[in-house]
């Protein structure tokens, strides 16, 4: 057998065909484990699979499942009327469906054991590639693509090339996950591993936790790759979710002599905390560049950083004050049930707003259809979440940031470095 | 279905009011989330670009066989059919591009719109309004109103290719 990359060994698994070789710029057909839709785009799924698969529109209802992130609960009647359409189509077909009140999808994903290392997952979510984080092969997909899983079972995929990217160095606190998956996000732009795999190495990414790997994944989609996947290990048994096999962090791994396209090194020892200016998620500066500008709003929560981990980073910076800054706002949404479950019982909901967040019900928040508010004209937003496309979340201006900066701008009501409130 | 492995249209270049170019065309600015309830593609041509500036007026210009010409990473952004559903219910016949967000570039195959990746076409002189003549099988593109050829096209795949001619993903047998 050649030697083989992550994603070509994962695919080279899931062949339709087994004697199909499985090589970069080569198209294969790919059986996939795990099918979900959300609410944004299920409704079409839905459609697609009423009119062309009426017969057999769920190829098998164990793998399938509908979650509901993106507009949970529905403030549209647009959102209300498609997931009610789910609703009925789940019901009908026996096909799990996750409703409003659960969370963010590619997080449930991996709560609940659906994407394991080596496995291959699609959704109608653009950061499903988020599962590269346990080592999964999870891919955003459009509707017709998702239906024709849904009914039958697989899909085709080019292999892509792969470009291993070694991250080295010792993060000091507070400069966080975030700052790294930025600081790629600005050093790799929208070229250099546009339509490619990620593979993630190097001892800082060894030590990064679970939800710190989330992090650095869920920023694949805005580097242009395909995936970025981190080979699993030890780390993985920490995680409160559904518990993996050791033994699959063996089996995914990439040949010693596998072929990358390109192999990139970065030192993340003197990092800063960085932001991404308005307008795009490349655009990195260090907040020291940026520091004094206004923020009205901060949001905390996404796909990116909407883990325990990420609540108790800004907790930790927003109770060095008594509240947030008057005139400020604040809003927070964790991730899923099983995150705001554990801020309950943390005490964390209680001194979010103690400081005068807004705390909202799981899902895709401040993102997606805007649940907990849009920006208006003028408004500057700070946001912990991976998107800041012009008019994406309302007609404001939005900088991403971790969590720790997002907090520690709040409290001040203007950007600062965090390491600046510590001295 | 019969359809044709020679295309040729008129097309719309996608750069700036004075002629710059514009990478990294997200799908909010193709067809804005405002709009994601919208199932029946008849309803999603009015939408196209309506967040891209400069480019809100396309929808009522646009025709029927005209052909797109973009920069760098269009489409990158969510996994919304919509945006690419909204330029084939303007009839629009092929998206030629530099490079394409990868999403975007699947919902393109498998609703059997040509999309093609051509490196340097934004830089060369092409303008809106240049008829614009597609090999499929060979992989060219010629600017006629130039006499330009462009040989450096991305071949189409087997897979891209039985997808196009069956007409979607769904007829594919």
């Amino acid at each position: 057998m050649p030697p083989r990359t992550m994603i070509e060994r994962i695919f080279a698994a899931h062949l339709r065909d087994p004697n199909e070789p499985v090589e970069p710029g080569r198209t294969v057909w790919i059986n996939i484990d795990v099918r979900s839709a959300r609410d944004f785009g299920g409704a079409s799924v839905v459609a697609h699979l009423e009119r062309h698969y009426a017969e057999k529109p769920v190829e098998d209802t164990l793998k399938t499942v509908f979650t509901f992130d993106c507009n949970a609960p529905a403030t549209t009647s647009g959102y209300a009327d498609n997931q009610q359409k789910c609703r009925i189509f789940a019901r009908e077909h026996g096909v799990k469906l996750c409703d409003v009140d659960q969370g963010i999808g590619s997080h449930l994903m991996i709560e609940q054991g659906y994407a394991q290392p080596g496995a291959t997952v699609v959704g109608t979510d653009s950061h499903m590639n988020i599962l590269g984080a346990v080592g999964c092969f999870g891919q955003g997909m459009g509707d017709q693509d998702i239906a024709f899983v849904w009914a039958n079972g697989y899909t085709w995929f080019e292999v892509p090339e792969t470009v291993k990217i070694i991250v080295k160095g010792v993060l000091q606190f507070p400069v966080s996950a975030k700052d790294v998956t930025l600081h790629l996000c600005g050093e790799l732009g929208t070229t250099k591993v546009l339509g490619k795999a990620v593979e993630f190495y190097g001892d800082a990414i060894y030590r990064m936790t679970l939800e710190e790997r989330i992090t650095l994944a869920s920023m694949a989609t805005e580097m242009g790759a395909i995936i970025a996947l981190i080979p699993p290990d030890e780390m993985l048994k920490d995680f409160d979710g559904a518990p993996y096999d050791p033994m699959d962090y063996l089996l995914y791994r990439a040949d010693d002599d596998a072929q990358y396209a390109d192999v990139l090194t970065f030192d993340i020892t003197d990092l800063q905390p960085l932001v991404a200016r308005p307008g795009s998620p490349n655009d990195v500066v260090p907040v020291a560049d940026v520091a004094g500008q206004r923020i009205d709003t901060a949001f905390i929560g996404s796909c990116t950083n909407g883990r325990i981990g990420d609540m108790e980073a800004a907790l930790f910076f927003l109770k060095r004050a008594a509240r947030i800054k008057e005139g400020r706002t604040l809003k927070v949404v964790p991730a899923t049930r099983m995150v705001y479950t554990q801020m309950l019982k943390r005490g964390i909901l209680e001194a979010f707003n103690d400081v005068g967040a807004i705390v909202q019900s799981p899902g895709c928040g401040g993102c997606a259809a805007g649940q907990v508010g849009i920006t208006g004209e003028g408004e500057v937003q700070v946001s912990t979440s991976n998107r800041n496309f012009k008019g994406k979340q309302g007609k404001g201006l939005t900088y991403l940031a971790s969590p720790a900066t997002a907090a520690a701008s709040i409290v001040e009501g203007e950007l600062v470095d965090p390491r600046e409130v510590l001295k | 279905m019969n359809r044709p492995l020679v295309l040729s249209g008129r097309c719309w270049v996608v750069r700036t009011p004075d002629g710059g170019r514009i990478d990294d065309i997200d799908t909010d600015m193709i067809f804005h989330n405002s709009h994601l309830h919208i199932t029946d593609i008849r309803e999603m041509g009015q939408y196209a670009f309506g967040n891209l500036p400069g480019w809100q007026d396309f929808p009522k210009k646009a025709r029927e066989g005209d052909i797109l010409v973009v920069g760098h990473n269009f489409g990158c952004g969510s996994s919304r059919q919509q945006a690419v559903d909204c330029f084939i219910a303007l009839g629009i016949q092929a998206i030629v591009g530099e490079s394409f967000g990868a999403i975007y570039k699947r919902n393109a195959i498998n609703s059997g719109l040509p999309i093609l990746t051509c490196p340097g076409i934004l830089d060369s002189s092409v303008q809106s309004g240049d008829e614009l003549k597609i090999d499929l099988d060979n992989s060219t593109i010629e600017n006629i109103s130039r006499s330009m050829k462009f040989d450096k096209v991305e071949p189409f795949s087997k897979v891209q290719r039985d997808i196009y001619l069956a007409g979607n993903l769904f007829a594919l047998k």
